[in-house]
């Protein structure tokens, strides 16, 4: 399996106090990573980095064999990293359609095609009939679901999702799983997700990631991470194991 | 400009139709009165499309566009006086002079990041720097101002912009309706989407890959070099310039009042607002004229009461309401 992503000691301080300090780890293409860990672990933090939205003061991130920490969040989309927006930030006057139409003409010159791809991606993420509707309009599962498609919108080679199943039903969840899954089966496309609803993080990881106080302090196969007694301690909790 | 057409609603296209045949058969029945008014009209749908195009699509506050009206005017006056060069080709030279200083103020705001009212203030500042310079530079007459000398053998040399009140009603009309058209494609094009995305949430645009400071630089620069065009017609048109009046903020804010009481972000708004607030304004000068009244304030308060009343009853301005009312959507949005 190739590298697709490389994180190596990276690190983040913010007045004194260290968010991210001297996490590493590699995501495989075609697999799907999760970085998992309380409030306040550095998960935003780290994924902020990576994303281009804050440099790193340590470390580096490798994407596709080039180094991309310190571009700019425009530059890194450029390269085929495209990312949610945990609070979700839908561009609020324009239709469902054009939010993910912009994100679409990244790649597409011409509106016709653009717009045809839009339309596919929307019917993919069951937001077709909603294509009119101004963005403002939308329900918060509506718009978790809008920030998904604007970003897959961009044909990302790695896909940064940040809490996207947060605030849904379990099984408005057990859709967006299934469309994540079908996506990473379909078309190969990585995914990097963070994600507090465990559900979801067992039925689409292959790996995981723990972070606690800005530090790595477990890393591997779902059913293994869940049994560690650090991650248990930390995070979960003695009953989440059962 | 046939897929713009083709997609217009049936009704929109008997209005924009009948509106321009109207327009263009006008100056047979209507005095000279009515025609001066409508040339003014013309003036301000057309430099508030520019201001429009900037603000209403990109989103970036601009309070000092009368530094472009002003530039352009004085490039352009000033090729023809010093250089014998006409207005057909001195107005490439005032666009281009135009943009060259939207570009240094978007370049100063945009890559330092000055947003919002930081950046409308920075936008004053350089107007006024203007207008204190040009009160204070020779070649342009100074405070005293620049003329354009009216000789009766000239008029009718419209390739010097030398003519009547009609030549100057019908180039206001071709560059109200051409700034329509041309904001109206853009509007639909890639970049115009791309200012959206900026206007609506620029972190999220900046997420989807799109070079936010590039955007708007194009921004700055095609709404200043357009307004640029306005201060050439500007200058022609009252055959005078004086740095106290074209760069004067009053003028920037006469300006943008049309496209906001017509509606930010839309084709029709600028033109309609214009159409509603000018005529509202020259009535306002005849009836305190007829009365004998000498109240030089009395237009900007009478401009701050309309405006007032209409984003208070219609807050997206009055096009979106009247596009719902007869059934006419406007697809460029």
């Amino acid at each position: 399996m190739t590298t697709l992503l490389a994180a190596a000691n990276l690190s983040k301080r913010f007045a004194g106090l260290i968010a991210v300090n001297q996490v590493s780890f590699e995501v495989a293409a075609g697999e799907i990573f999760a970085v998992i860990g309380p409030n306040g672990a550095g998960k935003t933090t780290l994924f902020a980095m990576i994303a281009g939205a804050l440099t790193p003061d340590e470390g580096t991130v490798t994407f596709a064999g080039a180094r991309i920490d310190g571009l700019t969040s425009d530059a890194v989309c450029r390269r085929g990293i495209a990312r949610t927006f945990q609070i979700v930030r839908p561009f609020p006057a324009l239709s469902v359609e054009d939010n993910v139409m912009i994100g679409a003409l990244l790649r597409r010159a011409d509106m016709r095609s653009a717009r045809a791809h839009a339309r596919a991606i929307l019917e993919m993420l069951d937001l077709a009939d909603k294509r009119a509707a101004t963005a403002s309009s939308l329900t918060l599962p509506d718009r978790k679901r809008l920030e998904v498609a604007r970003a897959l919108a961009t044909d990302p080679k790695l896909l940064l999702l940040d809490e996207v199943m947060a605030g849904l039903r379990p099984t408005e969840t057990d859709r967006m799983v299934a469309i994540l899954r079908k996506l990473n089966r379909d078309t190969g496309m990585t995914i990097l997700l963070i994600e507090h609803v465990m559900r979801a993080v067992m039925a689409l990881a292959s790996r995981v990631l723990v972070l606690h106080h800005g530090a790595a302090i477990a890393h591997g196969a779902p059913k293994d991470v869940v049994r560690d007694p650090a991650v248990i301690a930390s995070y979960l909790g003695a009953e989440a194991v059962g | 400009m046939i897929e713009l057409w083709r997609i217009a609603p049936p009704r929109g296209r008997i209005v924009i139709a009948l509106a321009l045949a109207v327009l263009l058969a006008l100056p047979l029945a209507a005095d000279r009165y009515v025609i001066s008014v409508l040339t003014l009209i013309f003036y301000f749908a057309y430099v508030g499309q520019a201001w429009n195009l900037m603000m209403g699509y990109a989103g970036q506050l601009s309070l000092g566009h009368a530094l472009y009206v002003g530039v352009g005017g004085y490039v352009a006056a000033l090729m023809w006086l010093k250089l014998g060069i006409g207005p057909w080709l001195g107005v490439f030279a005032a666009v281009a002079a135009a943009a060259a200083f939207g570009a240094a103020i978007g370049w100063l705001g945009f890559r330092f990041g000055i947003a919002g009212v930081y950046f409308a203030l920075l936008t004053i500042a350089f107007a006024e720097f203007t207008r204190i310079g040009f009160d204070h530079l020779e070649l342009t007459g100074g405070a005293a101002g620049l003329f354009l000398p009216f000789e009766e053998k000239r008029i009718g040399e419209w390739w010097n912009l030398r003519g009547g009140q009609l030549l100057f009603y019908y180039l206001g009309l071709a560059l109200a309706a051409g700034a329509a058209l041309l904001v109206a494609l853009m509007a639909r094009s890639r970049l115009g989407y791309q200012w959206r995305a900026v206007r609506e949430d620029e972190t999220a645009a900046r997420a989807l890959g799109i070079d936010a400071f590039a955007v708007k630089m194009a921004a700055v620069v095609i709404s200043s070099g357009m307004t640029a065009v306005g201060g050439v017609f500007y200058a022609f048109y009252y055959n005078n310039l004086f740095p106290s009046q074209v760069f004067e903020i009053s003028r920037s804010i006469e300006l943008i009042l049309a496209p906001i009481v017509g509606g930010l972000g839309t084709v029709f708004g600028p033109v309609i607002g214009a159409f509603v607030l000018t005529p509202l304004g020259e009535g306002l000068t005849a009836v305190t004229g007829r009365f004998g009244i000498n109240a030089p304030g009395v237009k900007a308060v009478f401009y701050g009461v309309v405006l007032i009343v209409i984003i208070s009853a219609m807050p997206s301005g009055v096009w979106p309401r009247l596009a719902a009312l007869f059934g006419l959507k406007d697809h460029a949005r």
